[in-house]
């Protein structure tokens, strides 16, 4: 096949002599590998990250190198989604439309500070404080706006994440929300009264008179 | 709306010993030459008409809040005054608890090449209300529909006055009044609540995205042009 016949520290074990053709591997490996090779992402741009993500994804950056150069704007053919921008509330259920509609296996990634937390000029009525009150994110790319060296490094991050998955553990891909009935469903009013102390940008409960 | 379009070339209703347009230069800060229509107005409509302001050559006349629609009327119909431009409709509250609501109406005539500014004050603790311009300008639909949804001013006449910013069952109140927290009334958890309960689907109406319905209300020239079917390319 051309390769080495040493072992290749990915998992890969090519045949020790190179006229016969056959390569044996784990399947987590060719499958995570062919994954995170191919991430096709939802951009999902509200402000000016969503420049930056333009920038990333044109010739001088070229996204194309990570297997993401097809923009996937149908929800149902996209891997991960990237939201680049802040979300106001008016947006927030159709963020969470476009994250159900996308099927698994799937990843976000939260782009900029606003959609990591809300960026604190923005802690008003209308914006939603970080993103992950709404969806799970993988990976947060901090910077108002990041620079494309930024936001590839996120992806490089995600690709790392996504290639130390396991398909035995089929836990990942659960989508579950949390039963009211069940010991996992804290009380809103609860959240606000354990996190008052520290103000982290999930439940911002400053928000009385 | 089937006659042709015909364009509107600014300022082709004056006179033609008028000088084109140039940037004005040694501007007072108060006190320059009004806006002609302002004494025009105050001929037409006297004590409707409480206090005429120029700041830095702008003019800002202040009107009876009740004959908003009525004065605005005769501004946009007047051969004289012809203001066939409604560019903003906004409100100012102020931190002086005293001081009333000013509603503002920003209108541009573009055959005179002038500008006017009109002021309704709405006294607190009064029915925030003033007229509609809707019938006027159509443009004035979603400019009334912010300045409802941000303070709360009902613009009387207006066939669907909704809220346009925040999303219809907003229960927080009016954003922009001095007395709305900055984060809103509500913490952040039941925020989320609220907005992730609604629909978003159900914020359109089929009948607003039809662009075949869109069709028939084009002006004339352009139906025969876009009917006959646009040549793409070479």
């Amino acid at each position: 096949m051309g390769l080495d016949t040493r072992r290749v520290e990915t998992g890969v074990d090519v045949s020790p002599s190179s006229s016969e053709s056959w390569v044996t591997t784990r399947l987590d490996f060719l499958v995570n590998w062919g994954r995170a090779n191919s991430l096709w992402p939802m951009p999902f741009g509200t402000a000016c990250c969503a420049i930056e993500f333009m920038a990333t994804a044109a010739s001088k950056f070229d996204l194309a190198r990570f297997g993401m150069e097809r923009m996937s704007f149908s929800p149902r053919q996209a891997d991960v989604l990237i939201c680049a921008g802040r979300v106001p509330f008016k947006l927030a259920p159709v963020i969470r439309r476009i994250w159900q509609q996308m099927p698994q296996p799937k990843w976000s990634i939260a782009m900029g500070a606003c959609a990591s937390s809300g960026n604190g000029i923005f802690d008003n009525y209308a914006v939603v404080q970080g993103i992950d009150t709404i969806i799970p994110v993988d990976v947060y790319v901090p910077g108002c706006p990041p620079r494309p060296e930024g936001l590839m490094y996120g992806i490089m991050m995600l690709q790392e994440k996504v290639k130390k998955e396991r398909m035995a553990d089929k836990s990942l891909r659960n989508e579950m929300e949390p039963d009211p009935s069940s010991q996992l469903y804290i009380p809103p009013q609860l959240i606000d009264e354990l996190s008052e102390n520290f103000g982290n940008s999930v439940h911002q409960t400053r928000s009385g008179l | 709306m089937s006659e042709a379009f015909l364009p509107v070339l600014a300022g082709h209703a004056e006179a033609s010993e008028v000088a084109p347009p140039s940037t004005p230069r040694n501007v007072p800060y108060r006190g320059g030459a009004a806006n002609p229509s302002a004494d025009a107005l105050r001929a037409q409509f006297g004590d409707a008409i409480h206090r005429v302001d120029v700041v830095w050559a702008e003019t800002t006349v202040y009107v009876d809040r009740a004959r908003v629609a009525e004065i605005v009327r005769w501004l946009h119909d007047d051969p004289q005054q012809r203001y066939d431009y409604c560019s903003d409709i906004t409100a100012v509250e102020f931190r002086d608890l005293d001081r009333p609501i000013e509603v503002v109406w920003h209108l541009r005539s573009l055959p005179f090449r002038r500008f006017i500014r009109l002021k309704a004050l709405l006294p607190k603790g009064q029915p925030l209300v003033v007229p509609s311009v809707y019938d006027i300008y159509r443009g004035a639909d979603w400019l009334e529909r912010e300045c409802y949804d941000m303070f709360g001013i009902r613009f009387e006449g207006h066939p669907d006055l909704r809220r346009l910013l925040m999303w219809e069952q907003y229960k927080e109140g009016y954003p922009l009044r001095k007395d709305f927290p900055l984060r809103g009334r509500f913490s952040r958890s039941e925020q989320l609540r609220q907005i992730l309960a609604q629909n978003p689907e159900a914020k359109y109406s089929m009948e607003e995205l039809t662009v075949l319905e869109a069709f028939n209300d084009l002006p004339g020239d352009m139906r025969q042009r876009l009917g006959k079917g646009e040549q793409v390319g070479e």
